[in-house]
């Protein structure tokens, strides 16, 4: 907890003084090549948690062959635990839009969408107002690309980029098989860039600083920043860029409330550490990966309500079209109920474990994939909660 | 060709070819739920996961595309665990009272269960959690959420297959289900009753409203006299249900078994479908006459077909100003319904209140058609009660028939008599061929200029077909169609019927007469046929009716002695008072939502 031990702050994502016009400008002057270049030397993943290559992405997207593509960037900031896309859709929309332009300029599309998460509309005007001078900015330095602002309606599925496409097409939001990935087939069967809020802010800021210098942030594995959403037992819950790679017990020391008893990285979809493992644990695709979310737990609670809510929260949220997520989260809801209330022997959560890997294994999306990251962490590190 | 390796066999496939079409080709099965050929690719039920190299988890085979080098297994201990679980998963959530169910032998979730060995490790039974419904709001089709494993088949068929989407997908979670177009009864929803859901559904949450029992009281009852039309796909059908493979013809087994079960007169649809192509080959020539010769503009062409009740409902719902283009001609079975309580009561001399007329159809739509409250033109309901093809085979089976053994019978007398053209009815383009097979020969006094009389343009399984026909030289009666050139469309499948109509509603398309059969395949593929039916088993139900065809000693309707008969004693001539009183019908416009 000591002062001096303060993890390293970074300011890329929120700085207001970094010239955006001229970036804007330079950018859009640079070879799409050395764009993609960039952006690959700076080993820059996708924020929204799964982590891939935003370079990868926008190469592939743009070696495609079509008359249209499109740029999209998905703010349906919905796992629990994370609000930092909301921050920065709200403090510095510029950048967005720009990563968005500078995207549209690699793989040739002239049409961008954000889609805004439904619970977010509150931003919607001040977003349409910047939008509005961002394109008459575009038009100034003759830049023919417009974007356009989509709400969904509050489900988290359809965070999961093909359901969001669905959602963006009028339909439900469900899932698409994969492959066709985006990059062949996204919104309205195009080559399609999808790219987390914060992911774009970061391609834009690399086109300034260039990619050594983000580099040098990082880890081998996980280079540069993130933005970190920290709440839960922590007396400055907040927004925080951070170094990425740090190690989870230089994060407690300095965010826990010194009774910290485990932390859920990544929300609900994401992992639950407990404290025995606080020292071993990096918080980067190495390690632990996150979107941004940091669910800090002490003492007091019940890692039975934990896993409980989210349990909860994914059988509501699953979709429903494929069996091993729609049928799965109820029985694991079911199923630690029924072993709490004594309905069911200890040995019924060895079922559900296996149950879990199943989802894992056989899930169509990543939904039901990664129910088994909190409910395994948190049943194997737990278990005599699950009981008592 | 794309090569891949299967549990150590090789295997070369075309490109964009999935795991499980690969697996089909080197004869590994593959359990599949949501999986259905007729269907896209939906890859929800995940039960016929396998393990690919190198891949992250494992992946669904009927979504994965093959690629190069591809290295599958699909017996792992990973995945045979995986795939029980998920059998569980589907049976925790469904209402297995097995013994109780229509489905019961015949379903793709029960066989699964069943070689999966299912049983003591399941999980927590999620039925009672649940608040499931059964609607049986419709006439045709009753739909039980309890028995539903949400595979969307029936929503795929619906929507891609029919172009009706009365059935969709509703909510999320554990609370999505498969419901109907704003949660409308099935009765009250845009619902064609076409049963291709039934047909689809791999559990017992979508069957045909049931009408066994109401006929063996008909039967029974010694003061009814109980005659029975069937259909022609019906015969090509029910040795299916009862031990044939696909495409065997049983219409003489069929025949002895009806008499076996205590029909007092087993007649045919065939005779009412030869006396359509009378009143519609009629129809349209009048038709083109009033507009040719007499410049009538109130005429409406292009004439279509009235014999599919799906499709009626269908133009009813979707295209209202058309129903001036539907030929005003009952189907077959309505017309021997009006036949068989005033012709044929009155040869028979019997009380029409004492008939009790049962049909049997390949058809689900047909139990809404004879509802139809224009359909009483005897006086009475015309037609009291329709049966499925798979309702009559679980008759013949209650009766300990043994349906294999049976002799070949003949139809009764006086309505009993058809031709090769009325059996063709059964498949996409048989309308049309059998009316071209008349009208031509009405026009010109030659037949159809066609070897064997097969019109092999109007044949076959392409969703639109269109055909050209000249006339030349007519008779003096027709001269007036002398060298026009009869345009002439067919679809099947209420999603080419749309595109068809929607060609003509556009100006875009120039027909004279269309034949519309809202089911893929025509009757033959309806949805009151066996489970399953696929492309393959459609294909050789259609080659049996063909084959029906060339045996029959008479192949033109209008060479039909009972037809002929039947225009000589009661009805006159073709659109005459009587038959327009009988025979012919009106159409509603209905909401398109």
């Amino acid at each position: 907890m000591a002062e001096n031990k303060q993890l390293k702050r970074v300011d890329i994502i929120f700085s207001e003084e970094c010239g955006f016009k001229e970036i804007l400008s330079d950018a859009l002057k640079m070879d799409n090549e050395k764009i993609v270049d960039e952006l690959l030397n700076s080993g820059l993943r996708g924020r929204g948690g799964a982590g891939f290559p935003t370079g990868m992405k926008w190469k592939f997207t743009a070696q495609e062959k079509g008359d249209e593509r499109f740029i999209i960037c998905n703010a349906d900031e919905g796992e629990p635990g994370t609000f930092k896309d909301r921050e920065i859709l709200f403090k510095v929309p510029y950048k967005v839009f720009g990563g968005m332009a500078v995207g549209a300029k690699v793989i040739g599309a002239k049409e961008g969408y954000i889609y805004l998460r439904g619970e977010y509309k509150f931003l919607l005007n001040d977003l349409q107002k910047h939008l509005d001078e961002f394109h008459k900015t575009l038009d100034a330095l003759d830049f023919d690309f417009r974007i356009h602002i989509v709400t969904g309606a509050g489900a988290y599925i359809c965070g999961e980029e093909s359901a969001l496409f669905e959602s963006m097409e009028g339909k439900r939001g469900e899932p698409r098989n994969k492959p066709p990935y985006p990059t062949v087939s996204g919104y309205k069967g195009k080559p399609t860039v999808i790219n987390n809020v914060e992911t774009l802010v970061y391609a834009f800021m690399i086109c300034r600083l260039g990619s050594e210098k983000f580099k040098e942030l990082g880890t081998d594995d996980s280079r540069g920043s993130k933005v970190f959403s920290v709440s839960g037992d922590t007396p400055i819950a907040g927004i925080y860029e951070l170094e990425l790679g740090m190690p989870l017990q230089d994060f407690v020391d300095e965010f826990g409330d010194g009774d910290t008893k485990a932390v859920q990285v990544g929300g609900a979809a994401g992992f639950c550490v407990p404290r025995k493992k606080f020292k071993d644990t990096v918080i980067g695709f190495e390690g632990v990966p996150t979107g941004g979310s940091m669910m800090v737990f002490n003492s007091s609670r019940s890692m039975f309500n934990v896993i409980h809510n989210y349990l909860e929260f994914f059988e509501e949220e699953s979709c429903g079209q494929c069996t091993p997520c729609r049928v799965g989260c109820q029985q694991l809801l079911l199923g630690v109920e029924a072993v709490k209330r004594g309905d069911k022997s200890i040995d019924y959560l060895d079922e559900l474990l296996k149950l879990s890997q199943t989802m894992k294994l056989t899930s169509k999306c990543g939904l039901g994939q990664s129910v088994a990251n909190s409910f395994s962490s948190i049943v194997d590190n737990f278990r005599e909660e699950m009981i008592y | 060709m794309i090569n891949l390796n299967i549990d150590g066999i090789d295997v070369s496939i075309e490109e964009g070819k999935t795991i499980l079409d690969a697996s089909r080709k080197a004869k590994i099965k593959i359990p599949t739920l949501c999986h259905h050929e007729d269907l896209c690719v939906a890859g929800n039920c995940r039960v016929c996961i396998v393990q690919q190299e190198g891949a992250k988890g494992l992946v669904a085979a009927c979504a994965m595309p093959v690629h190069e080098g591809m290295k599958i297994h699909t017996n792992t201990m990973e995945v045979r665990r995986s795939r029980k679980h998920i059998i569980e998963l589907l049976l925790s959530e469904h209402n297995a009272d097995c013994t109780k169910c229509y489905r019961n032998n015949n379903c793709e979730l029960q066989s699964m269960a069943n070689q999966y060995r299912t049983g003591n490790e399941m999980f927590l039974d999620l039925v009672p959690e649940k608040n499931y419904t059964i609607d049986q709001s419709s006439p045709s089709i009753m739909k039980d959420d309890s028995k539903c494993i949400r595979c969307q088949r029936c929503v795929r068929t619906c929507e891609n297959l029919q172009a009706v989407s009365a059935l969709a997908v509703a909510n999320k979670g554990g609370k999505m289900k498969i419901s109907s177009f704003f949660e409308k009864p099935m009765h009250d929803v845009v619902c064609t009753n076409c049963g291709q859901c039934i047909n689809r559904c791999p559990t017992g949450a979508l069957i045909e409203v049931n009408n066994i029992d109401e006929v063996w009281e008909a039967i029974y009852d010694k003061s009814k006299h109980v005659v029975v039309q069937t259909a022609p796909a019906v015969r090509v059908g029910l040795g299916e249900e009862l031990g044939f493979h696909a495409g065997s013809r049983v219409t003489g087994k069929m025949v002895s078994a009806l008499k076996r079960l205590g029909f007092d007169s087993v007649l045919d649809t065939q005779f009412t479908a030869d006396l359509t192509i009378m009143e519609e080959g009629t129809e349209l020539l009048t038709r083109l006459k009033k507009a040719l010769v007499d410049e009538d503009t109130s005429i409406r062409l292009p004439m279509m077909t009235s014999c599919s009740p799906g499709w009626i409902k269908f133009s009813e719902h979707i295209f209202p100003d058309f129903l001036e283009n539907l030929s005003t001609c009952k189907s077959p079975q309505q017309m021997f319904g009006s036949l068989a309580k005033t012709y044929y009561a009155q040869q028979r001399n019997l009380d029409p209140k004492d008939i009790v007329s049962v049909s049997i159809m390949p058809c689900t739509a047909k139990k809404f058609e004879a509802d139809r409250p224009e359909m009483r033109d005897s006086g009475y309901k015309d037609v009291d009660h329709v049966l499925t093809t798979r309702e009559l085979a679980i008759m013949i089976k209650q009766a300990g028939l043994e349906f294999m053994e049976m002799d070949d019978q003949k139809f009764d007398s006086l309505m009993g008599d058809s031709t090769g053209a009325a059996t063709i009815f059964g498949a996409t383009g048989g309308v049309m061929e059998a009316a071209l097979r008349t009208a031509y020969e009405l026009v010109t006094g030659r037949e159809v200029p066609f070897e064997n009389l097969n019109i092999m343009p109007v044949r076959g399984m392409e969703g639109v077909k269109e055909a050209v026909v000249k006339i030349e030289n007519p008779v003096e009666a027709w001269k007036f169609l002398d060298g026009v050139e009869l345009r002439c469309a067919i679809a099947h499948g209420l999603t080419n019927a749309k595109k068809l109509m929607q060609s003509v509603k556009d100006g875009k398309a120039n027909y004279h007469f269309i034949e519309i059969m809202a089911c893929p395949g025509g009757c033959l593929g309806g949805g009151g046929q066996p489970i399953p039916t696929s492309q393959k088993i459609r294909d050789q139900r259609t080659k049996a009716i063909y084959e029906e065809d060339m045996a029959m000693p008479i192949r033109k309707s209008h060479e039909n002695p009972d037809v002929t008969k039947i225009y000589q004693d009661f009805l006159g001539e073709p659109l005459s008072h009587k038959s327009h009183e009988l025979l012919h019908t009106k159409y509603v416009k209905r909401e398109r939502y």
